[in-house]
């Protein structure tokens, strides 16, 4: 009774913690939370944080996966679809058989996705970054939207207690990933369970390897029990066999239902030798069907992320001038990288794809609106940058304190200042002063470094308007003159990322 | 049949709307609204009387560069039916002078006041607009020509009362604007044909380029920006001559003034809270804007006063003030001379949101970013330094506003300064200047900068 109420409290205080990393779009609690994703199995094994790593793996030796039950976000995730739907079907599950075999090879995919760095088996399997996703994709949006909502209001009383944040979808695939994930979860977790991570995750599989043989279990007392298998049918994990008593701690998550539900007292999660044998193996049965679910998720992901389409510069009305209205101004649009533009304290493409789990933290804590997941699959969902929408303004560091794993390195402001990600490159054919004719340099009046100088377009004649040139040794690739070019839909100057990141 | 249904439900609505708007604003009905000023029994509407024609003007005469919309945004409708509410009542409540340009409202402000005043007798009013020929592209003479004609056809009239030059900035371009296109020798014959009956200017410019204009020509009226700011600080706030020197000019040529910006697009309504503290002190019951008011109206050759009323509570409160007007005392003078100059002890930016700059054709809310910045620093929410006590406050109140008031992708960073608003602007604000004073503000506040 006590050890579920237990684990509930804290299964709720740790979610709702680690979901507000990803909703708080303030970076409040960052500076208070944000270990939360750092004890993250995966992304610790990436950052190679050992520590965390051998504590968790202690921790699961004395306890069982207790991890997967109230440190994994997917996990209480799934226990909360669970509790919704509790009164659907007052017995929803019976013991299966272990899925063994699905489960090592997902295991074994993981693995040498981690060993040989392929950053996309490793951002679709790791649970932390699946709950990432869909935090940022489908929670924070809602968040947000309520938030507007109470904006709306303070504005209204002219109170400054809520500001408006903008809500976009920074990239379909990510999106799409986030509501298959979510979909999908939820009408199996609906019908079988943690299913999930009992024949997908490789956290749980990994972490069943010792959960087998822990201290602290739950044993079924054969004296007292009456055979009513209420604990079979209300075991997520489908894991407790009633007719033989056994349960696979391979597979239990330690969730205490059992104990609870019990009616007899007959099930107690008592000290026992580890290594004495609870539950026989069961030969494993193969799924073939779940084995393409990544290819077909990746392939759906970037069918959809090939659509964007150019839009033509509307003319303006020759009409004698009128006083007043605004001009209309078209959306900007990424312009085409040659190479990606990855944030400081990545050190660099390399290394981001190596250590990053696509959690998307990092995203979700970006204020300034230039993170976002990337739709490559050699990278798939792992953070890039862009500056239609704002840049990487000097004063914030916030993904590289949030990020869990390492990819991004912890850096200060000032050290940023002087990491150079990326250079400018100008587009003659979009800028507005060879084609408007006008004075411009707005590039040039905001960069940070002093690294866009105005020449004239002809030296010989005097006063010619001014174009801007680029010294690519002092260019940060802040992406400051990218965002504020008014060259419309793509910008007239962009910025180019760097294989290596530099201090200049 | 079909056009009727539509017109009555859109009246049915608006009405229904507006009832719904005042009740919650105020919780109570506009009849009763409009009950209670009445029942503070309102004398006559003061008045004067032009020194050639003989014409009995309002001294508060209706500005229509400011009219209500529908909705809120840049390029929103004008609200016709609240347009008719207010111009109902102020003719009810004895304002006879109309001021309109062609250039006004997106161009919208004649039409939408001839829809209004058509319905009243025509020598029950007297309607002003302009030939506001700014742009070279309507500067030519079949330009100014049809955009003088539209205006007949826009107000529903067959001649006007008081026809103006609008906005002479410079001598040049007076010359280019009337002079070399033969203009204004084709508006002196209309004149003579009765289609006109006051010829005059308008005027935002320099010392010598009204000597230039009053000396060399004769006119019936000249509209002045004139205000307790403006009267001797004029210099100083906006580069453009001083509103006592072009009075007291117009007052030697016996030529009467009417007055625009009497209130500088509301910088003279709302003010920082220990200057308005001092004029309540002085009336407790009247609003900040009837100083300004009362100021212009102790001086004996103006005509008329003009006020862009967007509200109905402006209006009401402005009709109240005028009815009659109470000419300021010696110590009001003096109060009023010292709270000038406290003003401008305040960096406020100089701008009249008279929106003559937009459309920016790079998309920046131009009157929507000052107007922001000054009222940020008129409700005490502007850090002189980042060491000032409320600083904390001050930074995200600020910062918050300017989200609110303006999208970011047409806030002050993405002013390219292209100049094409610089010649525009009649306060001689320099826009990409400015621009950039705002935007380095805004930064050192992102960046927590210490300044």
């Amino acid at each position: 009774m006590k050890l579920r109420k237990l684990r509930v409290a804290l299964a709720i205080v740790f979610s709702l913690l680690i979901t507000l990393l990803f909703l708080d779009f303030t970076g409040t609690l960052h500076a208070w939370f944000s270990w939360l994703a750092s004890i993250q199995l995966v992304p610790a094994i990436l950052a190679s944080n050992f520590i965390i790593v051998i504590a968790l793996l202690v921790i699961t030796f004395l306890f069982g996966r207790t991890y997967c039950s109230v440190l994994c976000p997917l996990g209480v995730f799934q226990d909360s679809v669970c509790w919704i739907n509790r009164k659907a079907k007052k017995y929803p599950y019976h013991y299966r058989k272990p899925l063994t075999w699905l489960r090592i090879v997902f295991l074994v995919i993981m693995a040498a996705g981690l060993i040989l760095a392929i950053p996309a088996v490793y951002t679709i399997l790791d649970p932390y970054s699946t709950f990432g996703q869909m935090a940022s994709n489908l929670f924070a949006p809602v968040y947000k939207w309520i938030n507007n909502l109470f904006a709306g209001i303070a504005e209204h009383y002219n109170s400054y207690a809520f500001y408006h944040v903008d809500v976009w979808v920074k990239v379909g695939a990510s999106f799409v990933v986030a509501v298959i994930f979510f979909v999908g979860l939820y009408f199996a977790n609906r019908k079988w369970g943690r299913i999930y991570c009992n024949a997908v995750c490789p956290v749980g599989t990994f972490l069943g390897f010792i959960s087998r043989f822990s201290i602290y279990k739950p044993v079924i007392d054969t004296d007292k029990c009456v055979n009513c298998t209420v604990c079979e049918k209300k075991c997520k994990a489908s894991c407790i066999n009633s007719k033989e008593h056994k349960i696979d701690y391979s597979r239990c998550v330690v969730c205490m239902d059992c104990l609870d539900n019990c009616t007899h007292d007959a099930i107690h999660y008592v000290a026992t030798n580890p290594f004495k044998k609870n539950t026989a193996a069961v030969p494993a049965e193969s799924d073939s069907a779940q084995k393409s679910r990544r290819t077909f998720l990746t392939v759906l992901g970037l069918s959809i992320a090939g659509a964007a389409k150019a839009q033509t510069q509307n003319a303006t009305e020759g009409l004698s001038k009128i006083d007043g209205g605004i001009a209309t101004l078209l959306p900007k649009q990424a312009p085409a990288r040659g190479n990606r533009i990855v944030p400081p304290g990545a050190q660099s493409l390399k290394h981001l794809s190596a250590k990053c789990t696509a959690c998307g933290l990092c995203i979700s804590s970006c204020k300034n609106h230039v993170l976002r997941p990337s739709s490559d699959l050699s990278h798939f969902m792992q953070p890039e940058m862009s500056f239609e929408k704002g840049y990487c303004r000097p004063e914030c560091h916030e993904c590289s304190v949030v990020c869990p794993s390492d990819a991004i390195k912890p850096i200060t402001v000032e050290e940023k200042s002087s990491i150079q990600i990326g250079h400018a490159v100008w587009n003659q054919a979009l800028c507005v002063v060879l084609n408007d004719s006008v004075e411009c340099g707005n590039c040039a009046t905001h960069c940070p470094n002093g690294a866009i100088v105005m020449v004239p377009t002809d030296p010989s004649v005097r006063n010619s308007l001014k174009i801007p040139t680029i010294d690519e040794a002092r260019c940060i690739g802040c992406g400051t003159c990218e965002y504020v070019c008014p060259a419309r839909p793509i910008s007239a100057i962009h910025v180019e990322g760097h294989d290596v990141h530099k201090f200049i | 049949m079909e056009k009727i249904n539509r017109r009555s439900f859109i009246k049915n609505v608006t009405a229904g709307a507006a009832a719904v708007t005042a009740v919650a604003a105020v919780g109570c009905k506009p009849g009763e609204q409009k009950s209670a000023s009445e029942e503070k029994q309102l004398g006559e509407m003061s008045h004067r009387v032009h020194n050639t024609s003989g014409d009995v003007v309002s001294l508060l005469g209706y500005g229509g560069m400011r009219w209500p919309t529908v909705g809120s945004g840049r390029n929103a409708p004008l609200d016709q039916e609240e347009i008719n509410r207010l111009i109902d009542y102020a003719y009810n409540h004895g304002v006879n002078y109309y001021d309109t340009s062609p250039r006004y409202c997106q161009g919208h402000s004649e039409e939408a006041m001839g829809i209004a005043l058509s319905k009243y007798p025509r020598n029950t009013y007297f309607i002003a607009t302009k030939l506001s020929n700014m742009s070279p592209g309507d500067m030519s003479f079949e330009a100014s020509k049809r955009m003088y004609e539209n205006s007949f056809k826009f107000l529903q009239v067959d001649y006007i009362d008081y026809y103006l030059l609008h906005n002479i900035q410079g001598i040049a371009q007076f010359q280019q604007r009337f002079i070399d296109n033969g203009m204004l020798d084709y508006l002196k014959k209309e004149k003579e044909a009765g289609r006109i009956r006051h010829l005059g200017f308008s005027f935002h410019g320099n010392k010598e380029c009204f000597d230039y204009l009053i000396d060399n020509y004769t006119w019936d009226f000249v509209q002045i920006q004139m205000n307790y700011m403006d009267y001797r600080n004029g210099q100083r706030a906006s580069g453009n001559v001083d509103g006592e020197y072009v009075y007291n000019r117009l007052a030697e040529k016996n030529t009467q003034a009417i007055i625009m910006e009497p209130l500088l697009g509301g910088r003279l309504s709302s003010m920082v809270p220990p200057l308005t503290e001092r004029l309540k002190a002085q009336r407790p019951d009247r609003s900040v804007a009837s100083w300004a008011f009362r100021f212009l109206g102790s001086f004996p050759n103006i005509l008329t006063i003009l006020s862009g009323m967007t509200y109905m509570e402006h209006l009401v409160e402005n009709v109240e003030t005028f009815s009659p007007i109470e000419p300021c005392s010696e110590d009001d003078f003096a109060l009023l001379e010292d709270i000038a100059k406290a003003i401008l002890d305040y960096p406020m930016i100089n701008c009249n949101y008279c929106n003559y700059c937009m459309p920016c054709p790079y998309g920046l809310d131009i009157p929507g970013i000052f107007q922001n910045y000054n009222k940020c620093i008129n409700e005490g929410q502007f850090a002189f330094s980042s060491h000032d006590e409320n600083y904390k406050k001050a930074r995200r109140a600020f910062l918050v506003n300017y989200d609110r008031a303006v999208p970011t992708e047409r806030q002050a960073k993405h002013c390219i300064g292209c100049r094409q608003c610089v010649p525009e602007c009649p306060q001689r604000i320099n826009i990409p200047a400015t621009m950039q004073m705002v935007d380095d503000y805004v930064e050192k506040l992102k960046q927590n900068l210490e300044f």
